[in-house]
């Protein structure tokens, strides 16, 4: 597959005046089959399902093969340096804040050179919606292990295998108190449009994951989710208020094990689906939100947390208001006034 | 009593960092000022987070000069010191003049306190070679104490107030009105009273102790002022200038204005004064690192802001990729460097110019930015402004250089009129290009349009990637690339700049000085010696670096003899011969982390008025 296909079909909200055409720009230079196309698609049909308008909208990465992604967009935007797209895109917030920020990073973008912006946007809950495209490895340079690479992978600067353990990236967003994480699978457009939506809708920092297969240098890496099937028999669709149910006939359901949580086939060992756990992803303790984001099989996509909070560019500019309120001086020549001034005649 | 009439006088405040030598001088400049002085100051702290008290290492010191007419400087060396405790004596009587008067606290000179200062016996003033006539020698803690008596003050609240009988005493040494000190505390303390009370009962106890103990010792100055600017003035430092002149460049523009920074000597005051102004509207980010605090302003900037980033010379090394991208994107940033000693840490606290060739060159590729520099604190205001309107003009970043010496130190300000000021006008993208509108499409001056987010018909996408000089898309074509950087020189090479102003004996001068940022007054003060010596000296001054004035080669080719002054290796200098073709000039270089000294510049220029070229060159 050369390219995800796009729709200009009007959106299925009714209520938005644009279509995935209006966000779509240019053609996409990545490699034919890269998960980045798909993505690419989703995100369109998402902007248009959101229905801010092209003008309002900012599309900020870092570099990277993924990072390219601005250019392939008809709204405003920026395609910057290595690592500081978070930086930047938090710089166009506040001093924006009516614009709606997109931040695009893949893993090594965000999670390497980047990693201090990442876990400091996260922390201040900066209202920007950051996508991080995972293909735990790097492309655009040919093929080096990246910082979500497995311990032990054998890449061109680690042909005997890596002696470093991954970072996780929920884990880290965790780690710097974000408040919103979800996960989807590049090729999985609905699941894609359904948590680009999600982290649109949260005032906040909203980390999405999109697991991307580099079919160049890393082929194979989401196999057990990058199918349909694959999701059916190894992924668990996670939603708010509902009960953790998966496999393709909905066998399985993730429990509680004393402090822990696991996935059981129902009416195996006992149980039902009375002892299925209902999935909080408001939960303000991240604890359980944690334990569904690393587990290993089943995968967990879709939003595994959402929780409300004061975001950075809203409080900045309401304290700027009050400010305003208390002092009495809102100009400069007023501020001149405010200092020991002496005359000389 | 003698009451001497003096040009000018330089007091020097020094004690542990604890004893309050930078308020007590703030506070004697301004009561100096308010009667007309001319003013200058030139805080000198230590690097250490807090060193132990009564330590060498922990003194702080606080120089002010006061003249009757312009002073350029804060004065080489002082005509008076007050040293609070045994180590400020050790340390700072090298800035003392021979005849100085010397202000001590004899409590604080007991034998622990000799032994922390590294005095070897009991007999310190000796041992220093101190003439006991000049040393107003007073038990200060004491009468501190016995004034705060009743006050019902805790010792170490009471030990605060020392600095206050200082300067009290040094305020009857010149004969100051004490009512704009009582002011000034009044309002510094409005919350807490009681403790503005305390603090105005030891000036006057200070000030009267020397006029009933000394009077018949001791001279009393009197500075006049001549040559009096009508006006309303404040004290400034440079970092407050700074601040005010982005506040200032922003309201012109009609923009917000966006501060990215992290906490770095000697630049923090910045981040410091403009967090205060939220009332203003004013956006400050303490960001995660320097990288980030530039970063986020090339955010704000794109988003339409007056986008400033504040750091000192490492803070630069890690902005210089995001500078970059801003370079290439061609977007308005300011960059201030409040330069400080280097290499690496250096020496974090002391002035130097040593940033210069990094503001010119220290970014990858062909990198063409306006670098400007500020004369004094004053000037500090006029360079921001004038910094911010040529990024918001012409699309680019500038790099505004300050330095420790004229960020701390602080000068008579004249209060601005804004509507005096030259209008800021961006380039917006005009409404009647939409359709046919590209990112690079220049206007005549060679300057890429501002379509800022918001705005629909105009959506487009900067990058850091080399783009298409028509289409403004991503392009590796090496005509277009070559095309590209072309442009972007040549847009920086055609801002307009003033032209370089001689200063002196322009007509027929000798020697023409030439500098460059900070060291304005010194080797102002240094030309002014001179040439009541009776030689032929005339000073250019640059504060703008790159692009340089257009009369440059003129002015540095008229005179027979030219020394470059700079408190590097020779930066400038370098700059100038790679710009001017044939200039080969004389070079005084200085990196010690402390000003000129105007003596030790008068000593250096002068054999270059009478020998023949080479000698008397120090470097």
């Amino acid at each position: 597959m050369e390219q995800a296909h796009v729709t200009s079909s009007p959106s299925p909200l009714g209520g938005s005046r644009w279509g995935a055409a209006d966000f779509k720009k240019g053609q996409p230079r990545w490699c034919p089959g890269c998960g980045d196309h798909f993505f690419l698609a989703s995100l369109h049909k998402a902007m248009a399902e959101i229905g801010v308008a092209p003008s309002q909208t900012a599309v900020i990465s870092g570099i990277g093969c993924s990072s390219r992604l601005p250019h392939y967009m008809a709204t405003y935007g920026m395609n910057t340096i290595h690592g500081r797209a978070a930086a930047i895109a938090t710089g166009c917030k506040v001093a924006n804040p009516n614009l709606t920020v997109w931040q695009v990073s893949g893993d090594g973008d965000g999670l390497a050179i980047g990693g201090n912006h990442f876990i400091h946007a996260n922390r201040r809950n900066i209202n920007l919606n950051m996508i991080l495209l995972n293909n735990r490895i790097y492309g655009l340079t040919k093929g080096q292990y990246s910082p979500t690479s497995p311990r032990g992978f054998v890449s061109k600067s680690s042909p005997y295998g890596t002696v470093e353990d991954p970072f996780r990236p929920a884990e880290l967003c965790f780690g710097a108190r974000g408040h919103f994480f979800a996960r989807a699978v590049a090729t999985d457009a609905p699941g894609t449009v359904e948590i680009l939506k999600a982290a649109y809708n949260h005032k906040g920092s909203s980390v999405c994951e999109i697991l991307q297969n580099c079919v160049i240098f890393n082929n194979g890496t989401h196999d057990a989710v990058y199918s349909k099937e694959g999701r059916a028999k190894n992924a668990i669709y996670l939603r708010h208020g509902e009960k953790m149910l998966f496999g393709e006939n909905n066998e399985y359901g993730i429990v509680q094990e004393g402090f822990n949580i696991k996935p059981v086939k129902l009416g195996e060992d006992g149980y039902t689906e009375a002892d299925v756990l209902v999935h909080d992803a408001k939960c303000e303790d991240n604890t359980l939100q944690l334990k569904l984001a690393e587990m290993e099989w089943p995968v967990a996509l879709g939003v595994i947390r959402d929780v409300e909070a004061p975001t950075y560019d809203d409080c900045v500019w309401s304290q700027i208001e009050e400010v305003k309120a208390a002092k009495k001086y809102h100009n400069f020549a007023e501020l001149l006034e405010t200092n020991d001034i002496w005359e000389v005649k | 009593m003698e009451i001497k009439e003096k040009e000018s006088v330089v007091v020097r405040f020094s004690g542990d960092s604890g004893d309050g030598m930078q308020l007590a001088g703030n506070i004697f400049s301004t009561v100096s000022a308010t009667v007309g002085n001319s003013i200058s100051t030139f805080p000198d702290y230590p690097a250490d987070i807090r060193a132990p008290q009564g330590s060498l290492t922990g003194v702080s010191g606080f120089q002010v000069h006061i003249g009757a007419e312009q002073v350029y400087t804060p004065g080489d060396l002082c005509d008076v010191l007050v040293a609070m405790n045994a180590a400020a004596l050790k340390t700072q009587y090298r800035y003392a003049k021979p005849d100085a008067a010397i202000i001590i606290d004899t409590d604080s000179f007991g034998p622990k306190d000799l032994e922390k200062a590294q005095f070897q016996t009991e007999d310190y003033l000796g041992e220093m070679g101190i003439d006991p006539d000049r040393v107003i020698a007073c038990p200060l803690t004491s009468m501190v104490k016995d004034c705060l008596a009743d006050s019902g003050m805790d010792a170490k609240s009471v030990s605060k107030c020392r600095n206050m009988f200082a300067l009290g005493l040094v305020c009857w040494l010149f004969d100051r009105d004490l009512n704009v000190a009582f002011n000034f505390l009044r309002e510094k303390f409005a919350k807490k009273p009681e403790i503005a009370e305390a603090n105005i009962k030891v000036i006057q106890a200070g000030y009267d102790y020397g006029h009933n103990t000394h009077s018949s010792v001791a001279n009393v100055y009197r500075v006049e002022t001549k040559n009096k600017v009508p006006g309303r003035y404040m004290d400034i430092t440079g970092n407050k200038a700074t601040a005010y002149g982005f506040i200032a460049a922003a309201e012109k523009a009609g923009l917000k204005l966006y501060l990215g920074s992290y906490p770095i000597t000697p630049a923090t005051d910045v981040l410091h004064e403009l967090s205060k102004h939220k009332s203003l509207g004013v956006i400050t980010v303490q960001c995660e690192d320097e990288i980030a605090g530039c970063a986020s302003a090339v955010g704000a900037s794109f988003a339409g802001a007056l986008a400033v980033t504040s750091t000192s010379g490492p803070g630069i090394c890690l902005k210089s990729e995001a500078m970059n991208l801003a370079v290439i994107m061609e977007l308005p940033l300011v960059v201030l460097d409040v330069q400080r000693g280097g290499p690496a840490t250096g020496l974090p606290t002391k002035s130097e110019q040593t940033d210069l060739l990094q503001a010119l060159f220290g970014r990858n590729g062909e990198s063409p930015m306006p670098v400007v520099a500020a004369a004094s604190p004053t000037d500090c205001f006029e360079m921001a402004f004038a910094a911010s309107k040529m990024a918001l003009e012409h699309m680019t970043p500038v790099i505004l250089m300050t330095d420790a010496y004229v960020a701390n130190g602080s000068a008579a300000f004249k209060l601005p009129n804004l509507s005096e000021y030259p209008a800021i006008n961006p380039p917006y993208v005009p409404e009647e290009l939409k359709g046919s509108w590209t990112p690079y499409m220049r206007n005549a001056e060679g300057v890429r349009y501002w379509a800022v987010p918001g705005r629909e018909g105009f959506e487009h996408i900067l990058g850091g990637l080399e783009k298409d000089d028509k289409t403004g898309a991503i392009s590796t074509n090496p005509e277009n690339h070559d095309l590209m950087t072309r442009k972007r020189q040549a847009k920086i090479a055609a801002i307009p700049v003033p032209d370089l102003e001689v200063l002196g004996d322009k007509d027929d001068a000798e020697l023409l000085i030439v500098g460059f940022g900070g060291t304005y007054g010194h080797l102002h003060a240094a030309m002014d010696e001179l040439r009541a010596q009776g030689k032929k000296v005339a000073l250019a001054h640059f504060r703008y670096i790159n692009p340089l004035p257009a009369n440059t080669a003129d002015v540095l080719r008229r005179y027979p003899k030219v020394v470059v002054a700079e408190q590097n290796m020779g930066q400038l200098a370098g700059w100038l011969r790679m710009k001017v073709d044939g200039f080969v000039p004389q070079q005084y270089n200085e990196v010690k982390g402390q000003p000129f000294k105007v003596a030790e510049l008068v000593a250096a220029f002068g054999p270059l008025l009478t020998s023949p070229k080479g000698e008397g060159q120090k470097s």
